[in-house]
């Protein structure tokens, strides 16, 4: 990386006045710390940008003239090719079949465990809150080998799947999201249901009003920016997720796009443009909702990290 | 960051009392089905994974489990190779993260925390990759190390350089790669966490800090960093789980065939164990145990700095 980093500019206070009161030495000063700052950020974007080059490129073309050379021509034919041949649509709507049910549920149920354990004092509370954080917390691989072979022993009617296990459908993939994501957000949901004023619920059960009423009708409306927030960066987590259904689905046509292109990888693997327009590709509905949704993705980050 | 005012909670005493039947139905089912989820689908493979560690099985009938005490462990320990060099390369993965990327990814947000123009196109470009799924972290990589037509080895030749570079096979070379490849990701990440603790910083302390004389090293190391304190451990904590968990770029980048010679990972070894046709439960539950007993430190740390507040 870059070690002829200028040295950070020593007077931070003195320069932003300067730079608010547009003195003739303010811009100029900035100019090192511009230069460091953009260098890194075109630095951090090569990559992407490389794989976006290689993409456009003809197989043919590269195959002539080099990786590192200008291009003769430029096409989407890459994405064409990667879209019709290697069944693209299809594992996009394994992933829509698997993400929305995931996340759909996953909010529900740690809404749920945080109102319980965040708007009631039972005696247990902090443990539950634990668990489910801790839980969150286990590296995926320290429970993959009993996961996969509960997985085997579970069987589910044919209308669900037709491995006739809980192994290899999109049910199980389903189950894991929830159990293992439940308990982030649920460490996040609880500590935004805390902020919420006690002096409601109890208004609320003076009124007589029973507490799934306090649930859906107050807590829930309450708490729709951290849903947002939750909502956004699950989504994008859960469609990113790449190893259980590697684990957990044999089968290539049933996993979610992101593990798909590990299938990718074996059938094209002498064609970097391809495998260059597929990533890219399943690149593409994270970075629209990450651009589309910025702020709620980046709170979602950083409130379940940033207190206590 | 929203400033949350922990409300304290009041003692209630009588509070469970004036719930109906009604209402501790539907508690118990609230709670019931999510609990009963996490336990089953989390919590008992976990438990699970330790209790097999001292069996061996060969995963078909259940009536097959046989009770063999530390077996695993000692075999593991003195008569499995793969398991030193992962041992060796999850401590490599973590000293490199937690000494490059994260004082990168903090040096950068004490930089972009200003207000200077364009920091949100800084801050965009160098938090882009951690939108990007691990598999395609490792795949966007892989057309970069390619030794016949990765950039990296283009760029060697273009400049004249005769040498021709296995990045990825070379068993000397490949974890580096895989690390570099890798903080691109983490770096964005604790730039992103730790901008947010910085906006919840009192700028009155750097201020007092700059009017008596400090420069902006001195500011940030004896003033910004210690007073950042929350955060650092959330970054510290979320280094050690990332550098434990890393498995899927590993995974791309070693050709989607397991571990590879160079790049052997705990969590690599433990589905070696699972998938294939050689399947030794024992082996990957007792590897699975080793990487657990190691998360429970920094998992530990985590509960103690999140909870401590509010056992009191």
């Amino acid at each position: 990386m870059t070690t002829t980093v200028p040295r950070p500019a020593s007077r931070p206070r003195t320069r932003r006045a300067q730079q608010t009161a547009k003195t003739p030495s303010g811009p100029r000063r900035q100019t090192g710390r511009h230069l460091m700052l953009g260098g890194i950020a075109l630095l951090w974007l090569v990559p992407l940008l490389w794989a976006m080059y290689t993409s456009l490129r003809p197989y043919s073309d590269t195959a002539k003239h080099g990786y590192l050379s200008w291009p003769h021509s430029i096409g989407l034919g890459n994405f064409s090719d990667a879209w019709s041949q290697s069944g693209m649509p299809h594992f996009f709507w394994n992933s829509v079949l698997i993400t929305v049910p995931s996340v759909l549920c996953t909010l529900l149920f740690s809404a749920a465990v945080a109102f319980f354990v965040s708007r009631f004092d039972f005696r247990w509370n902090i443990v539950l809150l634990m668990l489910f954080t801790a839980g969150n917390l286990l590296p995926a691989q320290v429970l993959i080998t009993p996961l996969y072979r509960l997985y085997l022993l579970i069987p589910l009617p044919e209308w669900m799947s037709d491995s006739l296990l809980l192994y290899n459908s999109a049910w199980g993939i389903i189950a894991i999201h929830i159990a293992y994501q439940s308990g982030f957000c649920t460490f996040v949901l609880s500590n935004y249901m805390k902020t919420i004023p006690k002096e409601i619920s109890e208004a609320a059960l003076v009124d007589g009003a029973p507490v799934w009423r306090q649930f859906f009708q107050i807590i829930l409306p309450l708490c729709r920016p951290a849903f947002a927030a939750l909502a956004t960066l699950e989504s994008i987590w859960i469609y990113n997720d790449f190893f259980w259904p590697l684990a957990l689905i044999e089968s290539g046509d049933k996993r979610p796009v992101t593990s798909a292109l590990a299938n990718l990888q074996g059938a094209y693997f002498t064609n970097p443009n391809l495998i260059a327009a597929g990533s890219l590709m399943t690149a593409i509905p994270t970075l629209l909702v990450y651009f589309a949704l910025q702020r709620q993705f980046i709170s979602g980050l950083t409130i379940g990290s940033g207190k206590g | 960051m929203s400033s949350a005012p922990t409300t304290p909670p009041a003692p209630q005493g009588a509070r469970p009392r004036r719930l109906g039947t009604g209402d501790r139905i539907f508690l118990t089912v609230i709670i019931g089905i999510p609990l009963a989820a996490l336990l089953f689908f989390v919590w008992l493979p976990a438990l699970a994974s330790l209790g097999l560690s001292f069996t061996t099985w060969d995963g078909v009938d259940l009536a097959d489990i046989h009770w063999i005490g530390l077996d695993n462990y000692k075999e593991i320990f003195t008569n499995y190779p793969p398991f030193w060099p992962a041992v060796r390369h999850n401590v490599i993965w973590l000293l490199f993260t937690a000494l490059l990327p994260t004082p990168f990814g903090i040096f950068l947000a004490y930089q972009l925390d200003r207000k200077i123009r364009f920091t949100r196109i800084y801050q965009t470009a160098v938090f882009l990759p951690m939108v990007l799924s691990l598999a395609v972290v490792g795949f966007i990589w892989e057309i970069i190390y390619n030794p016949d037509t990765g950039l990296l080895n283009g760029i060697l030749s273009a400049t004249g350089s005769s040498h021709h570079i296995d990045w990825l096979g070379n068993s000397d070379l490949n974890l580096w790669a895989v690390l570099v490849a890798s903080s691109w990701r983490h770096t964005g990440y604790i730039m992103i966490l730790y901008l947010a603790g910085l906006k919840g910083f009192d700028p009155a302390l750097k201020e007092a800090a700059a009017l008596d004389g400090a420069n902006g090293r001195q500011t940030f190391l004896r003033v910004v960093f210690p007073a950042l304190k929350p955060v650092n451990v959330i970054i510290l904590v979320i280094t050690v789980m990332e550098s434990l968990r890393s498995f899927d770029v590993v995974y791309v980048l070693g050709g989607g065939v397991g571990s590879k010679p160079g790049m052997e990972l705990l969590s690599l070894l433990i589905t070696d164990n699972i998938i294939g046709e050689s399947s030794h439960i024992g082996y990957g539950s007792a590897l699975a145990v080793v990487l657990l007993v190691v998360s429970l430190a920094a998992i530990g740390t985590f509960l103690v700095q999140n909870f401590r507040k509010e056992d009191q």
